[in-house]
């Protein structure tokens, strides 16, 4: 009986955790019921992905309403990948949390930064599960809010102007999205995606879907930091709390790119949208911008937090490059990396969560030599920027491996060099922390610091090895992007 | 504005008219326009009127902020809490068809007991974000 209700329990662990945190009013208890709340999780999302990989899509009615009334929970092998993403990087973002918040949220504060993450987490899986294009919109919404809390959470002033600036994009991006879900709606009459799909082929006219392609996808845009869209992300990631850092860097964007593929490939029917729209070229365009430009400008941020930040929008570029290809080969890769950057992107947070605990600064200048104080998290950040780069034997090898394939496939013999070229980018950005961090003459804050406890150590060793592994055996993940890229194709496996 | 006789004396008068408005928007919304989120408002706006004119000491008499951070997940809660009964007694999430002897009134309680809840959590929240603008000093 349990398993039929597995779709809401997903989304009632994490709510129901930020309603007790917030009743617990005392940071140790939220913690904890944070850590229990997000365990249930996980273990929700692999039964759920069980249950997919078993029976299919599933389908959950809430109060019992047909689709066409109600709102219908649809978990297929695309969201089931992405929810067990979310989940598993919720369980070990709480874990590494503990410390991390002790040291940088007033301690009245930290309940309610528990409650927030778990009400992001709940946003997040509901965005993720819902078969619903207006509910998406609401648990996008719930998500957002909480992330603008978390961000203007930070110690740091500039974390309030960061917060706020986010809070105009992202309403800005919500409100695309909401106006072309109302266009949708318009010649559809419903707000299942399912049902979207089906009614599509009666419209005579495609101009209200045109208007409502362009607004979805830049509202999504916004949302994911979509390479022109983007400039919202940096100072978000670089002010938020450390551990908000990383479950925001490795999920809120990643959610955001499944949403777009979502409606690019059930609803929009693939590169070209209605009306003749070339999207996929746009997106390929706006992907090796993405790749190039963002990358560079990592390369000249001395913040490590903002040199992961600008990076993350550089990796955005391969992954919705592997979905502008529009081939399973392009769309796997597209999705490989998108589970990858995540656990990359994670560790690598993590690492610099750990360095600002221990040495009180992400300054680049300020770090020389903190490798060989903290030689285990700087090895993981280390891990986590080769995975960035794409050297053979971490997991963004395997990714960007694919994406090469699938580019080949697709004809663009000349995107398969760019995505190389791209990648010495990254070697540029990662070699100077490396470089600066275990070959320069240790500093003030570097002598005055220590490793970092490992309670923090371990989940950060969780993602960075989980990295090299995927880079080894990359087949348990790229079995998953594999059944999620062709059941959006609907190619049969 | 402690010295202005007018002003506190008509707010006097309106406060237990606009709290009585309250409760008639909750328990309409079942047959008409209303229901919790417009009567937490209102609500919410009667204490809100006793601050302005009264001050913010005097406004958190009466509801305090310790009260307001325990209603403002409470109401979820209760909402969470009606969804999971139905959960219990076999349905899915958020149906209400069993909460009573037949669907029909099942329905009604299920609607009913959640309107409670959204009306706990807008109401406080609505008097939270006024404290917290009212309580802003300049540093």
């Amino acid at each position: 009986m349990i398993t039929h209700h597995l779709p809401v329990l997903l989304i009632l662990a994490p709510l129901l955790g930020a309603i007790l945190a917030a009743l617990s009013r005392n940071g140790f208890a939220a913690w904890l019921i944070a850590l229990v709340a997000s365990a249930l999780t996980a273990a929700i999302a692999v039964a759920l992905l069980w249950r997919v990989q078993a029976e299919g899509v599933i389908s959950y009615r809430l109060g019992g309403w047909a689709p066409e009334l109600g709102i219908e929970y649809r978990v297929d092998a695309v969201n089931a990948l992405i929810v067990l993403l979310v989940g598993v990087v919720a369980l070990v973002t709480m874990i590494f949390a503990r410390r991390s918040v002790l040291a940088e949220i007033i301690p009245e504060r930290v309940a309610w930064f528990y409650t927030m993450m778990l009400l992001c987490i709940a946003g997040l899986l509901g965005m993720a599960v819902t078969g619903d294009a207006f509910n998406a919109f609401v648990f996008l919404e719930i998500s957002s809010l909480s992330t603008y809390t978390l961000i203007a959470l930070g110690r740091d002033r500039r974390a309030l102007v960061a917060a706020y600036q986010y809070l105009i994009v992202g309403t800005i991006g919500a409100t695309f999205y909401v106006i072309g879900v109302g266009l949708i709606y318009l010649v559809t009459g419903t707000l299942n995606l399912g049902l979207i799909v089906e009614r599509l082929g009666a419209i005579e006219s495609s101009r209200a879907l045109i208007v409502a392609e362009a607004f979805i996808v830049a509202g999504i845009g916004l949302k994911l930091a979509l390479f022109p869209l983007h400039a919202w992300l940096p100072n978000a990631y670089a002010y938020a709390p450390s551990s908000a850092s990383v479950l925001l860097a490795s999920t809120a964007t990643k959610v955001a790119v499944y949403l777009l593929a979502r409606f690019l490939f059930t609803v929009f029917g693939g590169d070209v949208g209605p009306g003749g729209i070339p999207i996929g070229a746009i997106l390929i365009v706006l992907s090796v911008a993405a790749m190039f430009l963002a990358s560079a400008a990592a390369v000249f941020q001395n913040d490590v937090k903002r040199i992961l930040a600008f990076s993350s929008v550089g990796q955005i570029g391969y992954i919705t490059l592997g979905l502008a290809l529009v081939n399973p080969t392009g769309l796997t890769g597209g999705l490989l990396h998108l589970f990858n950057h995540a656990l990359m992107k994670g560790a690598a947070f993590m690492a610099i969560g750990a360095i600002v605990l221990r040495a009180g600064t992400a300054k680049l200048d300020e770090l020389s030599g903190i490798g060989r104080v903290m030689p285990w998290t700087v090895a993981a950040l280390t891990v986590a920027g080769l995975g960035l780069i794409g050297v053979p034997g971490t997991s963004g090898f395997v990714s960007k491996y694919y994406l090469i394939l699938g580019a080949l496939e697709a004809g663009h013999g000349w995107l398969a060099i760019l995505i190389v070229a791209s990648s010495f980018i990254a070697v540029l950005y990662v070699g100077r922390f490396v470089e600066v961090m275990w070959f320069r003459e240790p500093a003030q804050a570097a002598r005055e610091s220590r490793e970092a406890p490992l309670e923090m150590l371990l989940p950060m060793w969780v993602l960075a090895g989980a990295t090299i592994w995927f880079g080894l055996d990359a087949e348990g993940p790229a079995a998953l992007a594999r059944a999620a890229a062709n059941a959006l194709l609907k190619v049969a496996p | 504005m402690r010295l202005d006789v007018v002003l506190r004396v008509t707010t006097k008068f309106m406060l237990a008219p606009l709290l009585l408005f309250a409760l008639y928007v909750q328990f309409h919304g079942d047959y008409g326009p209303g229901g919790g989120f417009q009567a937490g408002v209102i609500a919410a706006a009667a204490i809100i009127l006793y601050g302005l004119i009264n001050g913010l000491g005097p406004a958190q008499k009466i509801v305090p902020v310790g009260l307001l951070e325990v209603l403002i997940p409470g109401g979820v809660l209760i909402y969470v809490g009606v969804g999971i009964a139905g959960m219990l007694l076999g349905d899915n999430f958020l149906d209400y068809n069993h909460l009573a002897h037949d669907s029909v009134h099942g329905q009604e309680w299920g609607v009913f007991l959640v309107e409670i809840g959204v009306f706990l959590t807008v109401f406080s929240t609505m008097i939270a974000i006024y404290y917290a603008f009212a309580g802003r000093r300049r540093s």
